[in-house]
């Protein structure tokens, strides 16, 4: 536990500082100074203080209203998406094999929508779901469903949360599959000498020795579905109407569209908080409980 | 009714427990595989749908919903392999995500010796920074790094994306590195210290082997999210490096819907992700598990 104190473990790090502070420093920088400013073009800048910040978050104006619905839009979005990915993935990961050649083979098949680049997600998506070409859209619309994600806002936000559960329970599955191996085999024949059924394995040794995976997956699930961006604009493109446009697609229009670069500087800002303050709250108290189990843990040991 | 039965008969202390008890069993065996198996297909359908297009023709395509193709066609392959924007956008995204994951490695395995060994002045915070840029939405740096790397000279290269895409990988790499590192005892250090090796030549010929599982992770993981980002891939290019995700954006744009090609191209894109989980499937539940469970 008792690391020795090295000021030398500086030189160490210090290339990940470099090139950190050079990818992400510097453009912090500019995004702080652009979202303190007002353009008209030509590189002519004017000072405006705080001023995007309180249009940004007053839902009276323009801005701030379409920020803040994008906002909801996007929490929504991760909530749905970590309500239906964690339990599922927990559910996918016990049904999994401990071993035999299934292992590997279900493993491949899981791990393969990650590595699809997250337009080609899209794109499929944008396919299957179709009703003219696509097996999803066709499936649903020949069962007397009347389905189509380019014209109904509900329909999209179910191809959207459906496409994301594609995506992503894979990797709460993989995570939880490396919680669950990690489980010493005598755990289990304790619980068979108790004659604990399923459940009460589940409850009192699978739970809580996932607890640690799960707040990594959790924290990875939010982070990315909040950021989300690629495979809604693929496939709605933030349509129909404003039904899917997330922060990220919201931004992107702003800063890249638009070029109203005060304005996207001053929502990347507060978008930005939003995310950090949200994993350092989620993180700080997870990891708080797992400190004082284990000071618990010491307290009733030798 | 004739489900519920043989519950109530088990009960009764006449018959053999045993009857009942197989059966409950084997259902209760097989369920999983079937839950397992109902899932799996579901991820592989809309994969399998996308490789059917790529083998219709467009006329097919857009005539009729056939579960595989009536006329198997390799054109829309054949298109992709001969035209050079098209191949020539494979190539452009296989070197930025080579040139970053070789980047990530090369800072993030000494900061992440740093972190696993040593208690340094703002260690903690350090390592709340790297990894806070790791929940950065790259919608927030698209712009500035388009002005960034447009001023010193380096847009429309792939060391401007390989740089970019930084940001996330290396953070995660030095949080992968840093729990495989710990797993190993500190003692090897002061052995190799005691016995005259210099650091360098410890951390290459001795250490590096001991972690290289956790390297191949690392690996893995910048592999995996260099290649599939495509917002500041495509923000950060335009014509020299213009990646594969970027062409097919574009390309189905401006010439119409040639689902066919676009099918094609996605199929390609998958099977570089497909070859690399191949090899390391024997690792991957380690792997996921970051080293530290």
């Amino acid at each position: 536990m008792s690391k020795p104190r090295n000021e030398r473990a500086w030189l160490l790090v210090l290339p990940v500082v470099v090139l950190v502070a050079f990818s992400a420093l510097i453009p912090v920088m500019t995004v702080v100074n652009y979202s303190l400013q007002d353009t008209f073009g030509n590189n002519e800048f004017f000072w405006n203080g705080v001023g995007w910040f309180r249009e940004l978050l007053d839902p009276s104006t323009d801005l701030g209203g379409r920020f803040l619905d994008a906002l909801w839009r996007t929490l929504l979005f991760s909530a749905l998406c970590l309500l239906i990915e964690i339990p599922l993935g927990i559910g996918v990961a016990l049904t999994l094999p401990r071993r035999g050649w299934g292992v590997a083979a279900s493993l491949v098949v899981l791990a393969l929508p990650l590595l699809i680049p997250w337009n080609v997600v899209g794109t499929i998506w944008q396919v299957f779901g179709r009703r003219d070409i696509g097996l999803l859209g066709a499936a649903l619309n020949g069962m007397g469903l009347s389905y189509n994600y380019a014209q109904n806002p509900l329909d999209a936000w179910f191809t959207v949360v459906l496409m994301d559960v594609w995506h992503w329970t894979s990797l709460v599955v993989l995570l939880c599959y490396a919680g669950l191996r990690a489980i010493p085999d005598a755990y289990y024949q304790a619980a068979r000498v108790d004659g604990a059924n399923g459940w009460a394995v589940f409850r009192a040794i699978q739970l809580p020795k996932l607890q640690r995976v799960l707040t990594i997956a959790i924290l990875l699930r939010f982070m990315d579905s909040f950021m989300i961006y690629t495979e809604p604009f693929v496939v709605t493109g933030g349509g129909p109407g404003n039904a899917t446009t997330f922060l990220s697609i919201d931004l992107v229009k702003i800063a890249l569209g638009q070029f109203d670069l005060g304005k996207a500087a001053a929502m990347s800002i507060v978008y930005n908080l939003i995310i950090l303050t949200v994993c350092w709250v989620f993180f700080a108290t997870t990891t708080r409980d797992q400190n004082d189990a284990v000071t618990d843990a010491g307290g009733k040991g030798p | 009714m004739s489900q519920a039965q043989p519950r109530t008969v088990s009960a009764a202390p006449a018959l053999p427990a045993s009857w009942a008890r197989p059966r409950g069993g084997a259902l209760r065996a097989a369920l999983p595989r079937l839950v397992l198996g109902l899932y799996l297909l579901f991820l592989l359908v809309p994969i399998y749908w996308l490789v059917n297009m790529s083998f219709k023709t467009n006329l097919e395509i857009s005539s009729a919903m056939t579960l595989w193709p009536r006329e198997p066609t390799l054109e829309n392959y054949r298109r992709i392999f001969t035209d050079a924007s098209w191949y020539g956008g494979y190539i452009n995204s296989l070197k930025y995500v080579l040139l970053n994951t070789l980047i990530s490695l090369a800072v993030a395995l000494p900061a992440a010796y740093a972190f696993s060994r040593y208690r340094f002045l703002g260690d903690r915070h350090l390592f709340f920074w790297l990894l806070s840029n790791r929940m950065a939405p790259p919608a927030v740096f698209a712009l500035p790094f388009f002005q960034l790397y447009g001023a010193v000279g380096l847009f429309d290269t792939p060391w401007a994306v390989a740089l970019a895409h930084c940001v996330f990988n290396v953070p995660l790499a030095v949080w992968i590195l840093e729990g495989f590192m710990s797993g190993v005892p500190r003692e090897i250090d002061e052995t190799a210290a005691i016995d005259g090796w210099s650091f360098p030549a410890f951390f290459i010929r001795l250490f590096l082997p001991l972690v290289a599982g956790g390297v191949g992770v690392a690996a893995f993981f910048c592999f995996m999210f260099s290649w599939v980002e495509l917002l500041l891939a495509r923000t950060l290019t335009t014509v020299n490096a213009k990646p594969i995700v970027a062409t097919m954006t574009r390309t189905v744009s401006a010439a119409g819907m040639d689902w066919g090609l676009l099918a094609a191209a996605g199929v390609l894109t998958i099977i570089p992700g497909a070859v690399v989980i191949w090899f390391v499937r024997n690792h991957i539940a380690r792997g996921f598990a970051l080293g530290r469970v």
